[in-house]
């Protein structure tokens, strides 16, 4: 959105000057309330063009099988979507109350979350910092990652049970190898010219990792957490999927062996509110912590 | 011109004994001993990952005296930074000695402040953060060394600008945090590798002259890399020329010029001046020439242009 509007300045910029040959725009409030109407207006313009999108889309769904041009049997509706909402709301699902599988599956994401941030930041740092290391683990990592991980949800399941440990470990996993490798490589990254500096300065090796390092390194940890998360939530949902005895990803699983499109849809539904909310926050994290960058850079954000 | 306040406590006491010797490079008490530094025959060899060796120094020998300025000039690429980094304890030489007070130097000395080519704040601390930075390392409690870090940044003239980022300040302010980081820590030792090469004319003269004034306070060594002749004679006790590389050490040249010096800008047009500018330049030239010979471009016309913005 940011870049959308800055886009816009620019245009309307060179539009104005453009324009400036004209002597009735010379006077400058006068230049600065055009542009600012310019922007505006173009907002405007953006955002009501999303909303016609959005119902062209909708609407024509709804229309195409209402009308039976489309099989909503199979392809389900937004009005039965919305039905679905309303009746796990009141009713509840087959597995407890909505809220119930929603907590679930979002305790997994977040556990999963964390420990895979956690591991992969410490186990990035430190092979960033110590090539010993990185050179000895370095393969073993590769070959892991090579492995579809997605797989790896069956083994946990049969360790482990149908409970949420299992779910939490796969997406742990998943969100491991995303933050590893964009720790180790936002330390190798470091600009040698501040490590010189402090330790000149006297900083001891800890200190170093502590002033210089991870700073540094955040700006590239912060950007794979935007990833990260989603695949915190592919982690649970697919751990579910695979066998469990709550949560979102059991409610989608339930709905396609019932042959039922609109809960499958529903339950997206909900899980894109979920991530969507999620990235919000990652987003806030960003800003806050990156707040000493020159310039907010924030094209993920800005998607 | 010079700054607008006088030094915090300590640097204070330790000026005034030495205001008296004020006159060129004042031999030193016992003590400043430790601030001596001495190469023989350095050699540094780079070897590059496919095993290429590269000589960057050789044999290079020549001692800064307890509380001396020392300048060393010399063409791009002739080893000036490499050398800095060896004094340093940052890297070790391949061959040969470096001391700091009689003893060699196989670490970071304590009592060294380093002003690196590039910037080297931390972008992600504020400026009165990245002061106290060096005190905060050493042990100092975070009161005392953010207080002392206040002090300095006022002697640099940066107050207000405390909670500043590095990236909001211009070039040369920026450089007054770096100088104000430096020296937070008094150390006997200051290493300056083209400090103000990256700054308009003007504002390098400035920094210059506050240079000097601090320097004369405390008077530590200094080794103060340029590519700036004139830079070099008007701040400089004694300047080294090096070779073009591999670098090694041309010839040594005793500024006699008295102290304090006064104005950068000013000092540029006395007599004196001018004729170790020129003895100075002609022993630097051939060196210029060299190296930029092996750039591949005609020695002639890059150097008249340099030699003819001479008075
Ligand atoms: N770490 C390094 N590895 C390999 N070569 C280096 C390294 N540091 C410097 N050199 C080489 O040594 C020479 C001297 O470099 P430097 O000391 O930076 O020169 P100066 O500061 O005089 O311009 C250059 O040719 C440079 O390429
Ligand atoms: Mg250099």
């Amino acid at each position: 959105m940011n870049e959308a509007s800055t886009m816009g300045d620019a245009r309307t910029l060179a539009a104005i000057r453009a324009q400036s040959v004209q002597p009735a725009s010379t006077d400058e409030a006068s230049i600065a309330e055009a542009a600012r109407r310019r922007v505006r207006r173009r907002k405007v313009l953006v955002q009501s063009t999303r909303l016609a999108v959005l119902v062209v889309v909708v609407g024509g769904w709804q229309l195409f099988t209402d009308r039976k041009i489309v099989d909503p049997f199979f392809f389900g509706q937004p009005s039965g979507i919305v039905l679905k909402l309303v009746d796990w709301v009141e009713h509840g699902t087959a597995y407890g109350s909505l809220w119930l599988q929603i907590g679930v599956t979002m305790k997994e994401a977040l556990l999963g979350f964390a420990y895979g941030t956690g591991a992969g930041i410490v186990l990035g740092v430190l092979l960033g910092q110590i090539p010993f290391l990185a050179d000895v683990i370095g393969p073993f990592i590769k070959v892991l990652n090579a492995i579809p991980r997605i797989v790896l949800g069956s083994i946990f399941v049969v360790w482990l049970g149908f409970g949420t440990t299992s779910k939490v470990l796969l997406a742990a996993v998943l969100v491991f190898f995303v933050v590893f490798f964009n720790a180790f490589q936002g330390v190798r990254e470091v600009d040698r010219n501040l490590v010189a500096n402090v330790r000149v300065l006297g900083a001891s090796r800890a200190q170093t990792v502590r002033h210089v390092v991870l700073p540094s390194a955040v700006v590239w940890i912060i950007a794979s957490l935007h990833v990260a998360f989603g695949f915190a939530i592919i982690g649970a949902i697919v751990g579910e999927f695979l066998g469990a005895q709550q949560g979102l990803g059991l409610v989608i699983s339930t709905a396609q062996n019932n042959f039922d499109p609109n809960g499958i849809f529903a339950a997206m539904l909900l899980i894109a509110v979920v991530a969507l909310s999620a990235e919000g926050l990652i987003s806030q994290l960003e800003k806050r912590l990156l707040s000493w960058r020159p310039g907010t850079q924030t094209e993920v954000a800005g998607l | 011109m010079s700054f607008r306040q006088p030094l915090p406590r300590t640097a204070d006491e330790s000026a005034a004994p030495r205001s008296a010797a004020a006159g060129g490079a004042a031999p030193a008490s016992a003590p400043q001993d430790r601030s001596r530094i001495e190469l023989v025959g350095v050699t540094k060899r780079f070897v590059s990952p496919t095993g290429a060796a590269m000589t960057a120094l050789r044999d290079v020998d020549f001692v800064v005296e307890p509380g001396q300025f020392c300048a060393v000039v010399g063409p791009t690429g002739c080893g000036k930074s490499t050398t800095l980094t060896m004094v340093a304890g940052l890297d070790r030489p391949t061959a040969g000695v470096v001391r700091v007070g009689g003893a060699v130097v196989d670490g970071i000395p304590d009592s060294t402040s380093f002003m690196f080519q590039h910037d080297a704040l931390l972008p992600w601390k504020s400026v009165l953060q990245n002061v106290a930075l060096g005190p905060r390392f050493r042990g100092e409690s975070k009161a005392s060394a953010l207080g002392r870090a206040r002090e300095w940044l006022h002697v640099v003239g940066l107050s207000g600008f405390e909670d500043h980022h590095p990236h909001q300040l211009s070039g040369g302010m920026r450089k007054r945090a770096t100088l104000a980081a430096s020296l937070i820590s008094e150390p006997s030792i200051l290493l300056m590798d083209e400090p103000f090469g990256a700054l308009d004319v003007q504002t390098k003269a400035i920094m210059s002259n506050e240079l000097l004034t601090l320097w004369e306070r405390t008077r530590p060594s200094v080794i103060f890399i340029t590519h700036d002749l004139e830079e070099a004679v008007a701040l400089a006790d004694r300047v080294v020329v090096m070779t073009a590389g591999p670098g090694t050490v041309k010839a040594v040249y005793d500024i006699d010029l008295p102290r304090p010096r006064g104005a950068v800008q000013e000092i540029r047009f006395d007599s004196r001046f001018l004729e170790l500018h020129q003895r100075i330049w002609e022993s630097l030239r051939e060196e210029v020439e060299r190296a930029y010979a092996r750039t591949g471009r005609t020695a002639g016309t890059a150097t008249t242009g340099t030699e003819g913005g001479r008075p």
